[in-house]
């Protein structure tokens, strides 16, 4: 049998609709044709709502296919899901633990419905919990691990027995860096010394990059299938980097590579430098304004991929978010680097800030401060502290002690006063999704306060700024992702506010959606409104003035990415590697 | 066979798992045990439909030795607590401070027309209790008639009666606690289950289960098995508290009591587990259950209100639930005895839904996520 052409899953003419409320009907996946080769790790990758999560569950037999055929370990699933179901194991993006039983128990049951025999288990568990690294914790219940663990467990439990094809679907969302390498050493382990085969959905490349098979999906279909070589291969000679001028900040000089979209393709902040795509060999005017040099670098399998993002864009232009008018370029480009001695006013003070939760400390003893136009990040894994020091910050949540000032007003005086002053983007789209884009801007606008013409014009100025032209009349809730984004933005921003809060906002949204996000931020910070963001998402640190990085409720690191970098030794390392040196160091030292 | 041991290792593992989860989840405990034994304290004491210790104010404005025995039925009554005033003005003040709910006022001309046979007595009902006013109305009817009858050398036959009439008020509880036991088994049965079932839906559970050779069958069985048994519990918790505490009789068989409530809560699983997959969300599968089953088990099901006195529409709606056939059977198996015809007219009614819904919520169950 010739292994290069042995397939584990075959599509064909693979279809999924479904039928809206409305008697419209969405296509999540069109005519699909695709073979996933056996025997190897294979990732799928593409922005979320591209159809990557159900075509796990049509392989999983979770869905019926509106038509063609889907062939998964020899079977026609649609016929014998249940012949499928019992040779391979599926873990759904949010793997269904039960919290209220221990370690042991979810595993234990798992291992009852495979029928795995009782004196076969003890080996199986013990291998499973070494590799989870979950050995000291079978007696603790599910609801009580940590993200990361959570996501192990799962895998733990997926594994009790040995499946022919693992279904992974985005297994490492939410999950901080440190156990998203662990998770990947246990799929490339098990491929190695398994007869198995591994298909995973992700929105990561650095994942997607240790997979011997890629697919880049968007919008329902299969843009290319290749090693992460091929798909690296398509930016070949087309990438570049640059350094910025001392006084220049990173994201400014980025966002100007952006909006000279006739020589520039992408470009992103990268390790203080950035990182760009150019369509030819000729060269962009704005760096010849700053006699600037780029240099070659080695493509990136992010750059084959962006690169297949614009090329579907560009065929489907319809379908797109018109690009973010870019201001005022002046005032860009007079920003300089906000450092802490420019004597700049201070919008944010924090001092010894402390909040608990019974005797569970969810923020210790943190102090630090923000000037005005600055961006500020938050990062951190799931349950570093996060959320809790966010919403102390905009009056959400009472500090249990501590100094806290925020655009001049004591917080622990007046919470509604400083609240007039800032503007909020909760994570999740808090809009009314059955009221028009204009409805929602005319009701917050009323609630901080505008009427009349006042209102008019802001309402205006914000649709401007937010290029939600042609848009006015739609309800919220029928909005692309990228457009809801910037409604809530809008309508956050409709009382002018100094401080503008932003918790989580890139997540779920398409990489080309990220990209002009941050160039409103970028806007926003120039024009001289403050930013505070909170993300998982490590490089969008490297857009940002400064950073605070929390784990378990401690501050284990403030300042300029570049100085980060700087104190520890790893100039120009990617964001990833950087925050994962800075926990490892920041748990050892509390083991001392 | 094969697929039997995998069916009842599967089965039983479910089984423990959903035992553990009952036992750590104490709301499900709380609601299941818990909620039946203070509803009964709560019922049993607490509400009753009797009308006692009435605050009456009474104007005498005939002072004849005739008005003031007219009305000598107050004093020394369980149900009546009057106050004698010399004017209506004062028994106004006393309406509006809310000391009295009646005024009864003996007008100056009461001894005279009385000998005329047109004496009149006012009474005044705090018309805002509707329910409370009624029944005290009939009270005082019946109180002034038995006066009347007296004082005119009528039979006394008539005077018996009407004590009679006042005596059978006190037994409120009895008829209160098969209704209960009806309540309990649809909260534990629909109420319950369908929110367990809606959460594994809700929380991912289902997904990751669905992709093992679980069937869907076994699931629900899983399902049903524990809670069977905690409404079973709660049930038999009702029965003794009732038998003991308020002393309701045992006319029927208990054992046929235990059959029909067996019985029932298969129907109530049923409708709980199709309300469940109907929604796959908690908060749905609360508001249905509280609107297709502890709304009408409530109010048009005979438990709070007595059925005949509905309107037909009402009465036909009634007859729509299940919950109106088993509260019959508890009712007569309680309170009057084996009736036989009765019990397997209701009881095969009640198979006919067990069949429906469980039929049901076997077919729409199915290992699949589509949204």
């Amino acid at each position: 049998m010739n292994a290069q052409t042995d397939y584990i899953v075959k599509t064909e003419n693979l279809t999924k609709v479904f039928p809206q409320k409305d008697g419209t009907s969405v296509t999540a996946l069109a005519p699909l044709n695709i073979e996933v080769k056996k025997g190897v790790l294979s990732a799928l990758i593409g922005p979320d709502g591209s159809g990557k999560t159900t075509l796990m569950r049509l392989m999983a037999g979770l869905m019926l296919p509106t038509e063609g055929r889907l062939t998964v370990l020899g079977k026609n699933v649609a016929e014998e899901p249940q012949a499928v179901q019992n040779e391979l194991s599926y873990m759904p993006q949010k793997f269904g633990l039960y919290e209220d039983l221990s370690v042991e128990e979810n595993m234990n049951l798992y291992a009852d419905l495979h029928g795995i025999p009782q004196d076969i288990r003890p080996e199986r568990f013990e291998r499973l919990l070494n590799m989870t690294g979950l050995s000291p914790f079978t007696k603790r219940l599910a609801g009580k691990l940590s993200g990361g663990m959570k996501q192990k467990l799962g895998l733990a439990c997926t594994l009790v027995r040995s499946p022919s094809l693992l279904l992974l679907d985005e297994p490492t969302v939410g999950v901080d860096p440190l156990s998203r390498r662990e998770l990947w050493e246990i799929l490339k382990s098990l491929v190695a010394s398994d007869p198995i085969s591994i298909f995973v959905n992700t929105s990561y490349m650095d994942e997607a990059e240790m997979c011997a098979d890629v697919f880049v999906m968007n919008r329902g279909r299969v843009l290319m299938e290749g090693t992460p070589a091929d798909i690296r291969a398509l930016a070949k000679n087309l990438c570049f980097s640059v350094e910025p001028p001392e006084t220049v900040p990173t994201r400014v000089l980025q966002s100007l590579l952006l909006d000279d979209s006739e020589h520039i393709i992408d470009a992103v902040p990268d390790g203080g430098r950035v990182h760009f795509i150019t369509r030819g060999a000729e060269q962009s005017p704005v760096l010849d304004n700053f006699s600037l040099t780029a240099e070659a670098v080695p493509e990136r399998l992010e750059d084959g991929f962006m690169l297949l993002m614009h090329k579907d864009l560009k065929e489907n232009p319809d379908l797109s978010a018109p690009a973010v008018q870019s201001r005022d370029d002046k005032i860009l480009k007079e920003q300089k680097r906000i450092t802490s001695d420019a004597g700049l006013p201070v919008d944010i003070e924090v001092k010894n800030l402390v909040r608990k939760f019974g005797d569970f400390t969810a923020v210790a003893n943190t102090s630090f401060s923000v000037h005005q136009g600055e961006i500020f990040g938050l990062l951190g894994p799931n349950g570093a502290g996060k959320t809790t020091t966010f919403r102390m910050l905009c009056g959400l949540l009472p500090a249990t002690s501590g100094y806290l000032n925020v655009a001049g007003v004591d917080l622990s005086v007046s919470r509604t006063k400083a609240r007039e002053k800032l503007g909020y983007v909760a994570q999740k789209f808090s809009l009314y999704g059955n009221l028009s884009v204009l409805e929602n801007l005319r009701f917050f606008g009323g609630a901080y306060g505008l009427s009349g013409e006042t209102l008019k014009k802001r309402i205006n100025e914000v649709i401007d700024e937010f290029s939600l032209h042609g848009r006015e009349n739609d309800a919220a809730e029928s909005l692309p992702g990228g457009y809801k984004q910037r409604l809530s933005m809008a309508a956050a921003l409709m009382h002018k506010p100094k401080i503008l809060f932003l918790d989580e906002p890139t997540s779920g949204i398409d990489p080309l959606a990220r990209r002009q996000f941050w160039r409103q931020i970028t806007d926003l910070s120039a024009h001289g409104t403050t930013i505070i963001i909170t993300t998982h998402f490590m490089e969008e640190a490297e857009y940002c003035d400064r950073i605070m990085i929390q784990d378990q409720g401690r501050l284990f690191a403030i300042g300029s990415p570049e100085g980060i970098r700087d104190e520890l030794g790893l100039k120009h390392a990617p964001m990833n590697e950087v925050f994962i040196t800075i926990v490892e160091n920041g748990r050892k030292e509390e083991h001392k | 066979m094969n697929d039997f041991s995998g069916f009842s290792r599967r089965l039983r593992a479910l089984v423990y798992k959903e035992f553990l989860q009952l036992i750590r989840d104490n709301s499900s405990l709380l609601l299941g045990i818990a909620l039946p034994l203070v509803l009964i304290l709560l019922i049993g004491y607490g509400i009753s439909l009797d009308v006692k210790n009435v605050p009456t104010a009474v104007v005498l404005e005939d002072p004849s030795p005739t008005a003031q025995d007219s009305v000598s039925f107050l004093t020394g009554s369980d149900y009546f607590n009057p106050r004698y005033v010399t004017s209506m003005k004062e028994a106004e003040i006393l309406m509006e401070q809310r000391k009295a709910d009646v005024i009864l006022r003996i007008p100056p001309d009461f001894t005279e027309k009385l000998e005329h046979g047109e004496a009149k007595i006012q009474a005044i009902l705090y018309g805002v209790e509707t329910t409370t006013s009624m029944t005290v109305q009939g009270y005082l009817e019946t109180g002034l008639a038995s006066w009347l009858e007296a004082r005119q050398g009528s039979t006394h036959g008539a005077v018996i009666v009407t004590r009679m009439w006042f005596n059978d008020a006190n037994t409120s509880s009895w008829f209160f606690v098969p209704g209960l036991i009806m309540l309990i088994m649809t909260i534990v049965g629909v109420f319950l289950t369908a929110v367990v079932m809606a959460r594994e839906w809700e929380r991912g559970t289902f997904e990751s289960l669905f992709v093992t050779p679980v069937q869907a069958a076994e699931l629900i069985l899983a399902k049903m098995i524990p809670y069977f048994c905690v409404a079973m519990a709660g049930m038999l918790l009702c029965l003794v508290a009732g038998h003991y505490l308020y002393g309701v009789p045992l006319r029927g068989s208990i054992i046929l009591i235990l059959a029909v409530s067996m019985l029932f809560l298969i129907v109530a699983l049923g409708i709980g587990l199709v309300i469940s997959a109907l929604t796959k969300n908690q908060f749905n599968a609360c508001q249905l259950a509280l609107l297709v089953t502890f709304m009408p088990s409530v109010m048009i099901s005979g438990f709070l209100f007595d059925m005949h006195s509905q309107p037909i529409v009402i009465q036909a709606v009634g007859q729509l639930f299940p919950t109106t056939y088993y509260l019959i059977l508890l009712k007569s198996l309680f309170l009057s005895g084996n009736n036989f015809p009765l019990i397997i007219k209701n009881s095969l009614i009640l198979v006919v839904y067990a069949v429906l819904f469980l039929g049901l919520a076997f077919h729409i169950t199915r290992k699949r996520v589509e949204e």
